[in-house]
């Protein structure tokens, strides 16, 4: 079935076909549209789910690691100073090894109050342990947030694990979106994982370690995450069964193989950045790109494999990163390094806060980056 | 006779490591005892985060989620919703001290208790931050010595039982450690009623804390109560009601003074004799209003019959 739906209404769809048991959300900008989908579903029966309604992003996630602890299938979603009011719940999600799932729209820290899109908030956790992954259109919304369902509750993996888009661009601009006919198919049966607490038998949920036990939950956390890319194949290896579409080597790569550049990027900038590329191979100047689905674990074999051999990459960074490279470009940066790649990598904060970034910016970029050393670059446009 | 259907079976172990004379493990045990094996306890920081003993061991025999400061009364209700969406009716009980229920989890406390989830939230008092090292909390009583109050508190303790109360949530009751009957009957209330938070405080003498001998726990508490310092009432769907001793210690005269209490601990070794009075007069102001209140509620039945 295609509808015509908003990223956020994708994400809602998704959520429906994947039917948690327990939802908890709090509202902000501009990721409500999502929960009141959700709650609509709730009320007309479609989705069978406990909603409850806190009264804080806090409380949102501490209701889910209540909820998950027992053995339910949750969901919440949030954007921006929600993710960071939640932050603390976050991480205690993860090490309690709840497989919680969460939309997150990604949206500009204040000051200055700005509701438009920055990779800022979906930054703060990259070190958490949630399976974090970046959908750039509708369909992605809705394909990445079963997969992530897969991935989570696998019982090699149990981490949580969020999906991230960017505000208005994706959360609210309509695009056809073929949903999978039954979800079920896709997604692990209800209770394939054991609830770490029951009455029947009863064990206590993160209490106190001492050093030497707490370094051993962390660790067999480093191997659970380890486990994630196969996990995340396995499971887009079947939703491509049922829709052909293919997410499992965890980014995507266009027009690379020739290329002499690389752009690299995360959510909607990548449709101008084909673009780009389009119109640079129309000159004659080999040039590629490389999308980044799953960010956390980060793919640096299969990103370094892209790149060794190439003369440049471009970062492009939807946020600013104060006093070091951004993550992303980091990230690229070490691929490269593990591999003993020279590439010059050049980085460029572009679309901060919201600004729009075209086609034509990122012919500029291009052109920008072969005149200047490697590093960062604040874009100020052209 | 009431201690006749005390159970025998223990829920908090042998091997917990509390201090010695601590009063929140007294009434804990209590409290586990009168709510049985479907019991599951949700734990914010506090001392029973490390009272249960360190991994991968536990002192308890139920199963216990141990949540960030801020999260309890949040999580409890997302763990009460997936049970009943589960099909697995049970006991959620949070567990909280005093600074994790009235100064950093009130928010999510007052949250959990509008929305009216079927969950059993208890704080066990302690009256400072003890598990950090006995700093003021919101519900360290006045005058009383704590780290970060080295000249005595000048603040006054929150009545957070009163603040639950006007969430109208069914059922609000004060607990003591001395009095293991009345805590069974309420925790047996509580644990039977449906539609909503119940809220249950307990005030829990803490030796290290208060600056007293680990012996006095029960004796402490049972002068909290007979000093008229600590009240012993339940409030059932609005109605205030005085239980177990504090029934007969309406009349002032029936009080033992308050200096009874405050002299056996060294938190209020540095009061004055007009320090004292000023208490005295605050607890038997405190007793007017409940007299007041017993007056109204009266009228108010009387009405309604």
């Amino acid at each position: 079935m295609k509808l015509l739906l908003t990223g956020n209404y994708a994400a809602a769809y998704a959520v429906r076909d994947a039917q948690p048991d327990v939802i908890s959300a709090y509202p902000i900008t501009p990721q409500t549209p999502i929960i009141e989908k959700l709650a609509e579903f709730i009320d007309s029966g479609e989705l069978k789910a406990k909603f409850v309604r806190v009264e804080s992003e806090h409380s949102a996630m501490a209701a889910l690691i209540g909820a998950a602890s027992v053995g339910a299938r949750t969901y919440t979603a949030t954007s921006s100073q929600g993710l960071l009011y939640m932050y603390e719940v976050v991480w205690w999600a993860a090490g309690a090894r709840l497989p919680i799932v969460m939309g997150l729209v990604t949206r500009a820290l204040g000051p200055p109050w700005n509701i438009w899109s920055d990779h800022a908030d979906f930054f703060t956790v990259r070190s958490s342990g949630w399976t974090m992954l970046f959908a750039s259109s509708a369909q992605e919304v809705y394909d990445l947030t079963l997969i992530a369902y897969c991935v989570a509750e696998h019982r090699d993996v149990l981490l949580p694990a969020l999906v991230a888009w960017d505000a208005f661009e994706v959360s609210h601009t309509y695009e056809p979106v073929e949903l999978v006919e039954d979800a079920t198919r896709l997604l692990p049966p209800k209770g394939a994982w054991a609830p770490p607490l029951a009455a029947e038998d009863p064990a206590s949920l993160g209490n106190l370690a001492y050093p030497e036990e707490y370094a051993e939950t962390r660790r067999l956390m480093v191997e659970a995450v380890r486990r994630v890319p196969l996990v995340f194949a396995e499971a887009a290896g079947r939703l491509r069964e049922l829709t052909g579409r293919d997410y499992s080597r965890g980014y995507e790569c266009y027009r690379c193989e020739d290329a002499e550049t690389v752009f690299i990027a995360m959510g909607s900038v990548y449709g101008e950045v084909r673009s780009a590329v389009d119109a640079l191979r129309a000159r004659g100047v080999p040039v590629g790109a490389l999308k980044v689905w799953l960010y956390r674990p980060f793919p640096y074999e299969g990103v370094a494999r892209v790149l060794d051999g190439k003369k440049m990459a471009i970062v492009l960074s939807r946020t600013t990163s104060l006093g070091a490279m951004g993550p992303l470009a980091t990230d690229v940066a070490t691929a490269l390094a593990l591999k003993g790649c020279s590439v010059k990598l050049v980085e460029f904060s572009a679309g901060v806060g919201g600004v729009d970034v075209t086609e034509d910016d990122v012919v500029a970029m291009y052109k920008a980056a072969l005149e200047r050393e490697g590093g960062t670059y604040f874009w100020r446009g052209r | 006779m009431a201690h006749r259907v005390f159970p025998r079976e223990e829920y908090l172990l042998k091997g917990h490591v509390a201090c010695p004379g601590c009063g929140a493990a007294v009434m804990l045990r209590h409290v586990l005892k009168a709510l049985g094996p479907n019991t599951y306890l949700v734990i914010p920081a506090c001392c029973t985060s490390v009272i249960a003993g360190p991994h991968p061991r536990s002192a308890f025999r139920v199963p216990v989620l141990h949540i960030a400061f801020a999260a309890s009364a949040a999580a409890a209700s997302g763990m009460i919703e997936a049970l009943e969406k589960l099909g697995k009716p049970a006991n959620v009980v949070v567990w909280a001290g005093d600074g994790g229920t009235v100064d950093i989890g009130l928010q999510a406390l007052s949250g959990a208790a509008e929305r009216g989830h079927n969950i059993i939230y208890i704080c066990y008092d302690n009256e400072a931050y003890m598990n950090t090292g006995i700093q003021k909390s919101g519900s360290t009583p006045h005058g009383a010595w704590t780290t970060t109050t080295p000249s005595g508190n000048p603040g006054f303790k929150k009545d957070l039982p009163g603040i639950m109360v006007s969430h109208r949530v069914p059922y609000v009751a004060t607990l003591s450690p001395a009095y293991p009957n009345d805590t069974f009957a309420k925790l047996r209330k509580a644990a039977s009623m449906r539609g909503g938070l119940k809220y249950l405080h307990a005030l829990t003498p803490c030796p290290p804390g208060w600056r007293y001998d680990p012996s006095l726990t029960i004796e402490l508490s049972r002068l909290a109560v007979e000093t008229g310092m600590w009240v012993l009432y339940e409030v059932e769907n609005g109605v205030f009601r005085l239980t177990g001793p504090s029934r007969a210690l309406l009349e002032k005269g029936k009080r033992k003074p308050v200096a009874e209490y405050l002299k056996l601990q060294g938190r209020f070794r540095h009061l004055s004799p007009e320090d004292v009075e000023r208490i005295q007069r605050m607890v038997d102001e405190n007793w007017e209003r409940i007299a007041e209140m017993l007056k109204e509620g009266g009228e108010h039945s009387s009405e309604q019959g």
